[in-house]
C-alpha cells in the first residue's frame, strides 16, 4: 500500500501548524536567558518598543505548578527568578505582528548575576556547582552478572578503550510550533507532536486545568526523530500562557536558530570498557562505565541512560558483566530523547572497542564478532535469555556477501599502497536494540485503542499515535484492513485528538507498528465480536453486520475496544536491573566503505549495506525509507554534526554552520531485510524506527580504522580530530 | 517612518498563470507574502537562510529559495509554486517513498520537476548532484533519487 497522505505531502496541501488558517491572533515569542547560571536581578524593557501593543507572560502568570512536567517537576516553563542554562525561556510575548513579536525579544535585557556553571560532564564538579543532590548525579543505575573482577584477574589479555559523542541536533524540517485558542472554556491546543497526552499532561499540571478543559490535537508533523517527544509541552504551555492571558489565539512557531539552540538534543557521552578476552578471541569479562551529559533538566534522561546500559555489552555473550552507569547535570540545554535513545551512544563504544580488541588481538574483526555472537539459549548482560530464532549469524553473512566484504578488503590493501594519498577501508557493526517501552514500561503505559464501526459499515481507528513521516496512517490503515478483510479506502484513522482518541502512549521507542500495531489487530477482533461474528468472516461480512448494528441500536456507537497485555513470561526486575528488558528484539549489521583524503583527512562514505530484522516487513517502501533514513542520521552523527559550544551557549545554530548532509554527502544506502516474525508483534513485527541509526556510526569508524591503521574514538570524525590522530594522535584509554 | 523608505510598494506580477498585484513592505520576503498573505502554504520555511531548499519555488523559471527574495524583487516577473504543478504527475514520487514527514517535499518536488524538464542537465550532472540544494531529514535521499531516476525511466518509455 502506498503511503495514504503521500499525494496530500507531494502536492503541497498538507497543512502543518504554520499552515493553518488563521484570522486575528498574535504571534508568541520567548525571551530567554543569556546566561548559563544565575540569579535575574533585573529584566530591563528596551525605550524604543511600544510595550503596551504587547501580552507579556512571566512565571507569575502560571495558575499551577510551574514546571514541563513529565517524570519530574524540576524543569519550570519559565524561570522563576534563577536560571539553569543559556536559552532557558524567561519570558513570553505576543504581538499581532510577527516581525515586531521578534523583534521585541531582542530589546528585553535579561541581565543575570552569574553564578559558576558546571559545563563539563565528564569531570567530578567541584562544590560550587553543586546544583542537584549532593553531587549533580541525576541518575546512577547499574547491571551486574558473574564476577568481573575476578574474571578480568584471570584474563590473559586486557583491553581498554574509551569513546565519546557529541550532541546532536534532530534538524527536523518542520520546527516546533504550536497554536493555541480558547473554544468557550476549553483551551486548544494545536501542534507539530508525538505524543498528544504527553503535551496533556504537562499542560494539566501547569495550567491548573481538567482533562475536559485542555483539548490537544496533533497536526501533521513535519519529523520528530525524539526532538518532538517531550519538548513540545514545553512550546504548548507557552502558547497556552499566552493565549489564557490574551484570551485571543496564539501562534508560536520557532525559527530555525531558536529550534537549534533552545530545544533537547542527543546525549554528548564518554563511555569506557575495559575487556578480557583470551587468545581465540572469546569474551571472558565486559566492565563498562556509561557517563553521560544530562544538562540542566532531567526531561527524560533517566530513562536514556536505562536504554544505553542496557545495550552497552552489544549483542554478544558473555559470563561476566559489570555496567556502571551515570548521567550528570550541567548548566547546558536540557538533553532528551533522539531515534535510538541511549542505544546508539552504547553501541558506538562497544562496536568501535570490538575492532580495537581485534587489532590488538591481530584478528579479522568479523571472526571476533562470529565467535562472540549471542546464540539462542544464552544471556543479556541483565540475564535475559535470547530465544527468539534469529539468525543472528545469517544477518552478519549476508550483509558482507552484499558488500562484496572480503574482495572489497584485499583491493584495498593493494590500492592503499599504491596511491599516494587515498585510503579505503571497509567496516562491519553489528547491533541490536530493544523494542518498545523498557521493563515493565509498558505495563504502566497501560496502553488503550479502540476501532469504530460506523453508520455506514466503514471503520474508524481511534488513537494517540501519531505521523510524523514514519508511515503510521498508512500502517495502522493495512492492519486495520487486513484484519477485517477491508478495502482500505473503507479505514481511516482519526485526528489525534485527547477529546476524541484513548491514550494509546506515546509514538516513541519503535513501539507504534509493534505494540500500538496489536492494539489495531486485538480492538478489530473485538469489533467483529461485538456484531457477533467469528474470526475470518470476510470482509463485506462485517460491513453488513456493522450496518446492522447501528439500525438496532440507532444513536449508539459501535467501539472494539483492546488494552495493552504483556506477553507471556516477561519478567522485569527494576531494582536490581536484572531480567527481560524488552520483549522483543530487532537485530542488524551494517558494513560501511569509506575512502579517507590524507591530504584534507576528508571522509567519504563510498557505500553503505544494511541487513536488518524488524520481524515482518509490513511495508517494503515505508520499512526502507525508514533504514535509510537512520542510517543517514547516524552517519552524519558520525562524520558531520558538531554542536560548538560556548560557555554553554549552541554558537552553530544555523544551518550553514551546522551541517547536516546534502544527497551529495550520502552514497546509496542499500538496504535487506532477514525477516524472523515476533509473535506478539502485530503481523510479526518488531520495532523498526531506531534500529538503523545505531549501529551507523561505528560502521563508518571502524572503516575508517581500516582504511588508516588509526583507532578513532571520538564522533563527529570531524577532519581536524582525524588530522590530530596523525599527529598528536593518541591511544584509546590514553588521555588527549 | 519618514521619507518614504518604509512606505509599501505596488508591485504586480504573475502568479501561477495569473497577474497578481499587491502592496509589499520592502523587507517583506516572498516566502511570507506566498504562504501568509496569499494563502500558498505549499512552499514551506525550513531555514530561513537558502541552506534546505523547503522554500524552492520557479522565479522566471529557475528554481530559487523564496525566503531569500525580497517580494518587491519578482515586479514584473513570473512566479510558480508547488500549486502549479500537474497533481498527476505525482505518481512516480510516490510509488518509491519520495515523501516522509513531508516538511522538505514540496521544495524536493520543485527541484526534482525542474530536472525533468532540463534533462540536458543530467549529461553534466547526476540526479543525486542537482538534488544537493534541497536537505531531507527522513529519506537518506534514496527514496527522492529513485523517484526521479523513476520518473525519467517512465517519460523515455513513453
Amino acid at each position: 500500500m502506498l503511503r495514504r497522505e503521500g499525494l496530500s505531502k507531494l502536492t503541497g496541501r498538507e497543512r502543518y501548524v504554520d499552515d493553518l488558517p488563521l484570522q486575528n491572533f498574535l504571534w508568541g515569542a520567548t525571551v530567554r536567558s543569556p546566561a548559563a547560571r544565575g540569579r535575574i536581578s533585573e529584566i530591563v524593557f528596551g525605550d524604543g518598543v511600544n510595550w503596551s501593543e504587547f501580552v507579556i507572560v512571566d512565571h507569575t502568570d502560571i495558575p499551577g505548578r510551574n514546571a514541563v512536567y513529565l517524570m519530574e517537576y524540576d524543569q519550570p516553563a519559565l524561570a522563576p527568578g534563577y536560571v539553569r542554562h543559556v536559552h532557558e525561556p524567561v519570558l513570553l510575548l505576543a504581538h499581532p505582528s510577527r516581525e515586531v513579536a521578534r523583534r521585541a525579544v531582542r530589546e528585553v535585557e535579561v541581565i543575570v548575576d552569574v553564578d559558576p556553571p558546571a559545563l563539563d560532564f565528564r569531570t567530578l564538579p567541584s562544590a560550587d556547582l553543586i546544583q542537584y543532590g549532593e553531587d549533580n548525579v541525576l541518575k546512577r543505575l547499574s547491571i551486574q552478572k558473574g564476577d568481573v573482577e575476578r574474571a578480568l584477574a584471570e584474563s590473559p589479555i586486557v583491553v581498554d578503550g574509551v569513546y565519546e559523542t557529541g550532541a546532536q541536533e534532530h534538524v527536523y524540517l518542520e520546527t516546533q510550533g504550536m497554536l493555541a485558542y480558547l473554544d468557550d472554556d476549553v483551551l486548544v491546543i494545536k501542534g507539530s507532536m508525538q505524543c498528544p497526552y504527553y503535551v496533556l499532561k504537562a499542560l494539566k499540571t501547569a495550567l491548573n486545568r481538567s482533562d475536559e478543559e485542555i483539548r490537544v490535537i496533533q497536526t501533521p508533523t513535519g519529523g520528530g526523530f525524539g526532538g518532538k517527544e517531550e519538548f513540545p509541552s514545553m512550546v504548548a504551555l507557552h502558547a497556552g500562557l499566552l493565549a489564557l492571558k490574551s484570551r485571543v489565539p496564539v501562534k508560536l512557531i520557532y525559527d530555525r536558530t531558536e529550534d537549534m539552540v533552545a530545544t533537547t538534543k542527543r546525549h554528548p557521552s564518554r563511555v569506557w570498557h575495559r575487556t578480557g578476552v583470551d587468545e581465540n578471541g572469546r569474551l571472558i569479562a565486559q566492565e563498562i562505565e556509561v557517563v553521560m551529559d544530562g544538562g540542566a533538566y532531567v526531561t527524560l534522561t533517566p530513562v536514556v541512560l536505562s536504554r544505553a546500559i542496557i545495550h552497552a555489552a552489544g549483542p554478544y555473550h558473555c559470563d561476566n558483566v559489570r555496567i556502571l552507569g551515570r548521567a550528570m547535570f550541567t548548566n547546558s540545554v536540557p538533553y532528551g530523547a533522539f531515534r535510538g535513545f541511549g542505544n546508539p551512544q552504547a553501541h558506538f563504544a562497544v562496536e568501535r572497542h570490538m575492532d580495537v580488541i581485534a587489532d590488538r588481538l591481530r584478528m579479522d574483526p568479523v571472526e571476533l564478532r562470529r565467535i562472540n555472537m549471542i546464540r539462542d539459549g544464552q544471556t543479556t548482560a541483565t540475564g535475559q535469555v535470547i530465544a527468539d530464532g534469529v539468525d543472528r549469524l545469517g544477518i552478519v553473512d549476508r550483509a558482507l556477501a552484499l558488500a562484496d566484504y572480503e574482495r572489497r578488503r584485499r583491493e584495498h590493501w593493494i590500492r592503499n599502497s599504491e596511491h599516494r594519498y587515498l585510503r579505503r577501508g571497509i567496516g562491519l557493526a553489528t547491533f541490536y536494540h530493544g523494542a518498545g517501552f523498557t521493563g515493565s514500561g509498558e505495563v504502566m503505559l497501560d496502553s488503550r485503542l479502540q476501532v469504530e464501526g460506523l453508520p455506514d459499515g466503514r471503520v474508524q481507528v481511534l488513537c494517540a499515535s501519531t505521523e510524523m513521516g514514519q508511515g503510521q496512517i498508512t500502517i495502522f490503515t493495512q492492519l486495520a484492513a487486513d484484519r477485517l478483510g477491508y478495502d482500505p479506502v473503507d479505514v481511516s484513522i482519526a485526528e489525534p485528538d485527547t477529546h476524541r482518541v484513548p491514550d494509546s502512549g506515546p509514538t516513541v521507542g519503535s513501539r507504534t507498528a509493534m505494540v500500538v500495531g496489536r492494539l489495531v489487530e486485538r480492538a478489530c477482533d473485538d469489533l467483529r465480536r461485538k456484531v457477533g461474528l467469528e474470526e475470518s468472516v470476510p470482509g463485506a461480512l462485517v460491513k453488513d453486520a456493522i450496518i446492522a448494528w447501528h439500525s438496532a441500536h440507532p444513536g449508539q456507537r459501535l467501539l472494539g475496544k483492546a488494552r495493552y497485555e504483556p506477553p507471556p513470561g516477561i519478567a522485569w526486575d527494576e531494582e536490581h536491573y536484572r531480567g527481560d528488558a524488552y520483549g522483543a528484539f530487532g537485530w542488524a549489521a551494517h558494513v560501511a566503505e569509506v575512502e579517507v583524503d590524507l591530504r584534507t583527512y576528508d571522509v567519504r562514505v563510498l557505500d553503505f549495506v544494511s541487513v536488518q530484522d524488524v520481524g515482518t516487513v509490513l511495508n517494503e517502501t515505508l520499512a526502507r525509507g525508514q533504514v535509510q533514513g537512520g542510517v543517514a542520521q547516524g552517519i552524519s552523527w558520525a562524520l558531520l554534526e558538531e554542536c560548538v559550544w560556548n560557555d554553554g551557549a549552541m554558537e552553530n545554530g544555523q544551518l550553514t554552520n551546522y551541517i547536516i548532509p546534502t544527497s551529495g554527502d550520502l552514497p546509496p544506502i542499500r538496504v535487506e531485510f532477514m525477516e524472523f516474525p515476533y509473535k506478539y508483534g502485530a503481523q510479526g513485527a518488531k520495532g523498526i524506527g531506531e534500529l538503523p541509526l545505531v549501529g551507523a556510526a561505528p560502521a563508518v569508524l571502524n572503516a575508517v580504522a581500516a582504511a588508516t591503521g588509526r583507532q578513532p574514538t571520538e564522533i563527529p570524525l570531524t577532519p581536524e580530530r582525524l588530522m590530530a590522530l596523525f599527529g598528536n594522535g593518541h591511544a584509546p584509554g590514553e588521555a588527549p | 517612518m519618514s521619507g518614504g523608505r518604509h512606505d509599501p510598494i505596488r508591485i504586480s506580477f504573475t502568479l501561477n498563470g495569473e497577474t497578481t498585484t499587491v502592496e509589499v513592505a520592502p523587507t517583506e520576503r516572498l516566502l511570507d507574502l506566498l504562504r501568509y498573505r496569499l494563502g500558498l502554504t505549499g512552499t514551506k520555511e525550513g531555514c530561513a537562510e537558502g541552506e534546505c531548499g523547503a522554500c524552492t519555488i520557479y522565479l522566471d523559471g529557475l528554481p530559487v529559495d523564496s525566503c531569500l527574495i525580497p517580494a518587491y524583487q519578482v515586479r514584473g516577473r513570473v512566479v510558480e509554486t508547488i500549486e502549479s504543478l500537474d497533481p498527476e504527475g505525482m505518481a512516480h514520487y510516490h510509488a518509491r517513498g519520495t515523501t516522509q514527514c513531508g516538511a522538505c517535499t514540496p521544495g524536493v518536488v520543485m527541484t526534482a520537476e525542474w530536472i525533468l524538464r532540463h534533462p540536458d542537465r543530467l549529461e553534466t550532472h547526476t540526479v543525486r548532484e542537482l538534488m544537493a540544494g534541497n536537505l531531507c531529514r527522513c529519506t537518506g535521499y534514496d527514496g527522492i533519487i529513485e523517484g526521479i531516476e523513476g520518473a525519467l525511466e517512465d517519460r523515455e518509455a513513453e
